[in-house]
């Protein structure tokens, strides 16, 4: 059947299944969005600019586990998504990233909106397409939903000139994918899975590193009994906090600069390092020398790249996270870690209930975090934002079944109103959160337009110290000389921003008010704004 | 140390682009590149010459495979295969110093292509070493231009990679 290029690719994606697309149009993507007008089955929602498109289909696809989608036109359409793309393919999400482009006839010439959009993300794309034939888009569609999906995820580009768009093409849908170069490795070599057993059986005191390819591989479950099984302490990057819940007895927290000290205490006296969906990125292993000098490691990951790369693991193990622990539960291991356990779970019991101090003027990061942590319903989303605001949720906020989505490899601020809104949007029914800093906040929140069109029942919680808290911080540290332009002067009166969006707020003046001011947010039906007085003078120890 | 990699990639456009601009953001410190399509014209074969230590060379050949228009990635074993690079250089020469030129060239094998009243042009395939013991010969001439194509190079025995 003869069918336009702007026709396939609505077409194509049906085929993927896809239920939603985050847009902005512009001439060079008319086409493709005029078909997506009588597209009743394709829910469409208009950013208010192109990196939170990006970043919408981020947290879509992060608690679905399909690749979000999003639209944009050729130009500033597309730069303006760059960062969205970036910051995905630092965090491995899956997501189809769609532009525009200028006719294919006069590419080069530098007419009206033309980048080179795809030269430009070649280095944070896991692929990227310049479609120059509409009869090609069935087959680029696919293996751009393959691509994103599968192996290690990552966004994908599509560039589509606007000719192509329109060109009509007998259209041929493949049913299945061949490319030649691409095989993304799923079981573990069972030689290599016996040299990993015998290692863990071997080991008195392990530990687990589960990075954010654990929740990418869906092996949330399998990574909890698997621990359990053998009663192996875990602990995690940021990128894999809430896999499991705070208080569960083999959790001692997040490594890192900015992690719990039992968790890092555990790094460094380990005997053996179970790494899994981890990169060995620098914020979570500061020093992979020192910890290759102390301990063996096994490193599992689906990317054969991440092994070796920041850290040359004793054994490797490719493969995906779910089937390899599920490959590693039915072999015969037999350890015991006791005392090395009860050990480290005493000091993570200290650190979970730490004392904070009491503040009348104003409130406690640590102590609000943890009281709003533990009023969220079991299975709830939170998506927060970068800065000193991130440091304290990810060190204090109580987890339980929680999904916790921040922008750990690229740290964008401004990731987490939109991100929520991408959860919300494919998971209406689930309560969603952001903790976002008051710097991070004025980076999106334009897209509170979002939430007021399509009444997104999201509850922002808004940390407001005045300052770009966590380089304040750094300013206070040596080698620099005190704070320069980190004051967030002119900031606008989040209440009266909240209200021009017929957002309902609430400001959290200290710590007294706090309980009342957290259960009045989280009860107050649909969108609500709570913005917390936070004292500029507070690091991310408090 | 300096490895040999042979790269199979999907004959298209911007793949070269791709790769150059991989090595160039992982820092990796290539020598030479060379490519050209194979019998099969889908298909090119890249040559890259990189001078590093071991750990640098086995983070290249897994980043270029996860390229997905790389198909097969091999660093090739030293001491089988056949290694060859195409220099054509151009040097001054006068009356009185055509001869000794001569002489050097039939010594390491080279054949002139062009030659004028002020100057020879001559071609010659060989290892790099050897092309640069030519190059070091006619120095002394005074070199006017060189290109040199990067090696390119196969395995030996009737395997493929
Ligand atoms: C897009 C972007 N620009 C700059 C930075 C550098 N940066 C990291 S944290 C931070 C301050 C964040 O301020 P705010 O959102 O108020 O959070 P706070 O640290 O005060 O909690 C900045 C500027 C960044 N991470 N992302
Ligand atoms: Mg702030």
């Amino acid at each position: 059947m003869k069918m336009t290029g702007a026709e396939i690719l609505l077409e194509a994606l049906r085929r993927e299944g896809v239920e939603h697309i985050f847009g902005y149009a512009g001439a060079t993507i008319c086409p493709a969005v005029d078909v997506l007008r009588s597209a009743s089955d394709i829910g469409y929602t208009l950013v208010r600019t192109e990196q939170n498109a990006g970043h919408m289909a981020s947290g879509y696809a992060r608690v679905t586990g399909k690749a979000g989608v999003c639209l944009v036109t050729s130009g500033p359409g597309a730069t303006n998504l760059i960062t969205g793309v970036a910051t995905a393919y630092l965090d491995s999400i899956p997501m189809v990233a769609i532009t525009g482009q200028v006719p294919s006839g006069l590419l080069g010439r530098d007419i009206f909106q033309e980048v080179d959009i795809t030269g430009s993300t070649d280095a944070f794309t896991k692929h990227n397409y310049l479609v120059k034939d509409a009869a090609d888009l069935p087959r680029v569609i696919k293996e751009a939903f393959y691509l994103a999906t599968s192996g290690r995820p990552g966004p994908v580009l599509i560039d589509i000139p606007i000719d192509i768009q329109n060109q009509e093409v007998e259209a041929v849908f493949p049913d299945e994918v061949n490319m030649r170069g691409y095989h993304p490795s799923v079981r573990g070599n069972d030689k290599q899975l016996d040299h990993v057993a015998e290692a863990i059986g071997l080991a008195r005191q392990p530990v687990i590193v589960a990075g954010g390819g654990v929740f990418l591989a869906d092996a949330r479950d399998e990574l909890q009994l698997f621990a359990e099984a053998f009663g192996i302490p875990v602990v995690t990057t940021m990128m894999g906090l809430s896999l499991l819940p705070s208080d569960h007895p083999l959790n001692m927290g997040m490594i890192g600069s900015h992690g719990n000290l039992c968790a890092n205490k555990a790094l460094a006296k380990a005997d053996l390092l179970i790494m899994i969906g981890t990169r060995v990125a620098d914020r979570a292993i500061i020093a992979p020398e020192e910890i290759h000098r102390r301990m063996p490691s096994i490193h599992i990951d689906v990317d054969p790249a991440e092994i070796g790369k920041n850290l040359q693991p004793e054994l490797p193990l490719v493969g995906n996270a779910k089937v390899i622990l599920q490959q590693l539960m039915e072999r015969d291991i037999q350890m015991d870690c006791i005392e090395w356990r009860s050990q480290l779970q005493e000091k993570r019991i200290e650190e979970l209930h730490r004392e904070y101090p009491w503040r009348e003027e104003s409130v406690t990061p640590g102590r609000l975090l943890r009281a709003l942590g533990k009023k969220l319903q079991r299975d709830a989303a939170v998506c927060v934002d970068v800065g000193q605001n991130q440091l304290w949720s990810c060190k204090n906020l109580w987890l339980k079944d929680t999904r916790f989505l921040t922008s750990g490899g690229l740290g964008t601020m401004g990731y987490s109103l939109p991100a929520a809104v991408g959860v919300k949007v494919a998971q209406p029914e689930r309560q969603t959160v952001v903790i976002c800093g008051d710097g991070s906040f004025q980076m999106s929140m334009n897209e509170l337009a979002a939430v007021s069109s399509r009444k997104l029942d999201i509850k922002i919680l808004v940390i407001r110290n005045g300052v770009l808290g966590l380089v304040n911080q750094i300013q206070h540290t040596a080698p620099y000389h005190g704070p320069f332009g980190v004051a967030l002067d002119g900031s606008p009166d989040f209440e009266i921003i909240a209200s021009a969006y017929g957002i309902p707020s609430i400001v959290l003046e200290n710590d007294a008010l706090l309980d009342g001011a957290l259960e009045r947010f989280l009860e107050t039906e649909g969108p609500c704004l709570l913005i917390a007085n936070v004292d500029p003078a507070c690091t991310t120890n408090d | 140390m300096k490895k040999t990699i042979s790269v199979l990639v999907e004959n298209q456009a911007g793949v070269l682009n791709r790769i150059t601009s991989l090595f160039s953001r992982r820092a990796f410190n290539i020598d030479s590149l060379a490519v050209g399509v194979t019998d099969d014209p889908t298909l090119s074969r890249i040559t890259i010459i990189v001078d590093s230590g071991n750990s640098v060379v086995e983070q290249v050949e897994k980043q270029l495979n996860k390229m997905v228009e790389v198909i097969k990635v091999r660093t090739l074993d030293e001491s089988t295969y056949i290694g060859r690079e195409l220099m054509i250089l151009k040097v001054a020469a006068t009356m009185k110093t055509r001869a000794d030129i001569m002489t050097i060239c039939n010594i390491c094998g080279a054949k002139v292509s062009d030659i004028s009243t002020t100057s020879m042009t001559m071609e010659l395939a060989d290892t790099p070493d050897r092309l640069n013991t030519f190059q070091d010969m006619m120095r002394p001439f005074h070199i006017l231009e060189v290109v040199r194509t990067g090696v390119i190079a196969l395995q030996k025995g009737g395997g493929k990679i």
